[in-house]
């Protein structure tokens, strides 16, 4: 009898364990966070792409300059909002339906909101993102047709909107108030366009597709014009070597898009990559892709950096708040760039106008 | 057989239901806890925006009025984290200096000639109380894991008088004893290192060494030493509330906001005049450093109250 109640609790207590077990296991699913495990990724081919490429989306509207404004009272940005008015960007991200919620709603969260107009280009409509329709198959091998009908999308709708038109990755990190500076010095009616520039292969250089790459007005009237004439063809799936052979066929030059120290501003990686020496091994492609001496450590990267590649959405958040957030208090950077002299006309009379505030409606006009 | 496989089942119950019991106790400690610090911790907030309206040599004068000495307390398997501070943010100190438990070939550093950490804290204080109390008036402590925006700091201690005891950083709370934990860097005033140092040395109150028994940390041995010296941990805060001394890296902060109010991360996230965070890797420096220093949005001024000029025979800034 002894024996038998023993066998009994003991039941009991296997029972009791089993269910406190897998009731833990229960709650710990539904009501814990999935960890990220974050592998390093290395990229070992310098056109690879994303696998999960997909489709195209409608337009999206214009975002307020001043989401973040009001929070920094001591912050003024006559000067990014100047540049704003006088350097109209169009953004255009490469995007698919798959990515739509797990890469390009960050984007659509932080940096594609100082884009003058920005749109997600899919293969397929998504009316609530939103997101443009290409009408293109998925995959990999469509990225050059992809790229080519969204150029064409932008040129059919607003091509008038905008001096500049920018197409990145929904992996792409960009600064517009960097990118607004850049550009300023240049004329949008000339045949240019800007990005990190890569040496093999053309002869002028071609800029690669996922550090971003952006368009003069007159650059993307001359690409959409010669599909039209078959000047270019879709010649290629590797987007950025196909778009930068077409370039060179139809005389738009490859600019230098580095800084007034030298340093470059897109870059094709995430900050830790080109900031920590050893970290791409010497023997990896990129030591004899750059155009430009490449530089690893302090002096790979611009103060006034425009884009970083490869970045997942923690590091997107991670950006922002570094780019626009976090700053040293009084600290007196060593980089000090000017702006470019037609701007810096305009710039004075902003800050003797501070002193007598007048005429500040103008240029406090904000953007809704 | 019947009854067996009932039981069991009996038993599964019971464990299910004492499983939830005791996920919603947790959950509920944790809120209330939360709650509980809200409202019983001191907090010390950072000088309002827009305070005064020097001239330019005045705000040189002040900028350089704040000192602030680096005790930064290593071992031997932080070498490579020592480097890293070492060649970053370190250099932003007026003075840096690094306390080992033991002397390290590669590096220069006081030695401690202890493992124990709180012997190892509470020397280096005197160390640097003895030899520098009368050329700094701040004293920063932290440890390898720590990246520190020294002008931030002196930003927070405007306006806080220096002979005063002040004892700041990111505070948690043991029992009754309020504590800076040592993660987020600890702020000590030179008056509250003068108690420190002028503290008889009572087992009880305060001991010489780490009491291995009940392994209290460093960081809550410093607390229960200046409390005994009439000093109190105080929680640093920025004007909106948010802590300036962090005990997580930025990357964690961004991936908890993305769960927890994933409409609002960078807002969520953490404050703009951030002082530390912890728990980063030696790369991890770097890219701060960058971010920091370097990284910025054209077009975007501001007119601060310090002027800071870049340091000498420093690459990362």
């Amino acid at each position: 009898m002894a024996s038998k109640s023993w066998l009994n609790i003991l039941t009991f207590l296997c029972g009791s364990a089993v269910g406190f077990v897998l009731c833990s296991q229960l709650l710990s699913i539904l009501l814990e966070e999935q960890k990220d495990i974050q592998p390093s990724v290395l990229h070992n081919d310098p056109h690879a792409r994303h696998s999960d490429d997909s489709e195209q989306n409608h337009l999206e509207g214009q975002m307020n300059f001043d989401a973040d404004a009001s929070q920094h009272k001591d912050e003024n940005t006559d000067i990014a909002e100047k540049l704003y008015q006088k350097v109209k960007i169009l953004c255009w991200v490469m995007t698919g339906p798959q990515n739509l919620e797990k890469k390009a709603k960050h984007v659509k969260a932080t940096w594609a909101q100082r884009c003058n107009k920005v749109l997600f280009m899919s293969s397929e409509e998504n009316k609530d993102f939103p997101a443009v329709g290409l009408k293109t198959r998925e995959g990999r091998d469509q990225l050059y047709w992809k790229t080519i009908k969204a150029f064409q999308y932008v040129h059919d709708h607003y091509l008038d909107d905008a001096d500049w038109f920018m197409k990145a990755d929904d992996d792409t990190y960009v600064i517009l108030d960097n990118l607004r500076w850049l550009l300023s010095k240049y004329n949008p009616e000339d045949p240019i366009y800007f990005g990190r520039r890569f040496k093999p292969y053309v002869k002028q250089g071609y800029m690669s597709g996922g550090a971003g790459y952006v368009l003069s007005k007159e650059a993307l009237k001359r690409f959409v014009e010669a599909f039209k004439t078959d000047k270019c063809t879709h010649s290629s799936s590797i987007e950025d070597l196909a778009l930068g052979r077409c370039m060179e066929i139809i005389n738009v030059e490859a600019g230098d898009s580095r800084d007034t120290t030298g340093k470059e501003t897109f870059h094709p990686f995430v900050p830790e990559h080109h900031l920590i020496k050893g970290y791409l091994p010497r023997t990896f492609w990129y030591w004899n892709y750059n155009y430009y001496p490449p530089v690893e450590g302090p002096g790979c990267c611009s103060d006034l950096a425009v884009s970083f590649h490869y970045v997942d959405p923690t590091t997107m958040y991670e950006l922002e708040y570094l780019v626009y957030h976090l700053r040293p208090y009084g600290y007196l950077y060593r980089y000090q760039p000017a702006l470019p002299e037609k701007m810096l006309k305009e710039v004075s009379q902003i800050y003797k106008n501070e002193d007598k505030k007048v005429n500040q409606e103008p240029l406090k006009e904000k953007h809704k | 057989m019947l009854s067996e496989s009932s039981l069991f089942l009996k038993g599964v119950l019971l464990g299910s239901i004492f499983c939830v019991l005791m996920t919603m106790l947790g959950h509920i400690r944790m809120d209330y806890g939360k709650r509980r610090r809200h409202y019983e911790h001191h907090h010390l907030q950072a000088p309002d925006e827009d305070i005064l309206k020097l001239a330019e040599d005045e705000r040189t004068n002040l900028s350089k009025s704040f000192r602030v000495y680096c005790i930064i307390l290593v071992k031997p398997k932080d070498v490579r984290l020592w480097a890293a501070v070492k060649e970053t943010w370190a250099k932003h100190c007026d003075k840096a200096e690094f306390f080992s438990s033991e002397n390290v070939k590669v590096f220069e550093s006081v030695n401690m000639g202890t493992n124990d950490m709180w012997l190892m804290m509470r020397k280096a204080y005197k160390y640097a109380f003895d030899k520098y109390g009368d050329q700094y008036n701040w004293f920063f402590l932290a440890r390898p894991t720590t990246f520190a925006i020294i002008e931030n700091l002196k930003y927070f201690l405007l306006k806080k008088n220096s002979s005063q005891p002040f004892y700041l950083g990111h505070t948690e709370k043991s029992g009754d004893l309020e504590y800076v934990s040592v993660g987020g860097g600890i702020v000590l005033s030179i008056e509250s290192i003068k108690r420190l140092n002028s503290l008889p040395s009572i087992p009880e109150k305060c001991p010489e060494k780490g009491r291995k028994v009940w392994d209290v940390s460093e960081d809550k041995q410093l607390a229960v030493c200046l409390k005994y010296a009439g000093v109190f941990a105080k929680n640093a805060e920025d004007s909106k509330g948010k802590d300036v001394f962090n005990t997580k890296s930025v990357g964690i902060f961004i991936k908890e906001a993305m769960t927890n109010h994933p409409n609002q991360v960078v807002e969520g996230c953490c404050s703009d005049m951030a002082i530390t965070f912890n728990g980063l890797t030696y790369n991890q420096m770097y890219v701060m450093m960058y971010g920091v220093y370097h990284l910025r949005a054209f077009g975007h001024v501001f007119s601060d109250v310090l002027v800071f000029l870049p340091v000498n025979a420093s690459d990362n800034d």
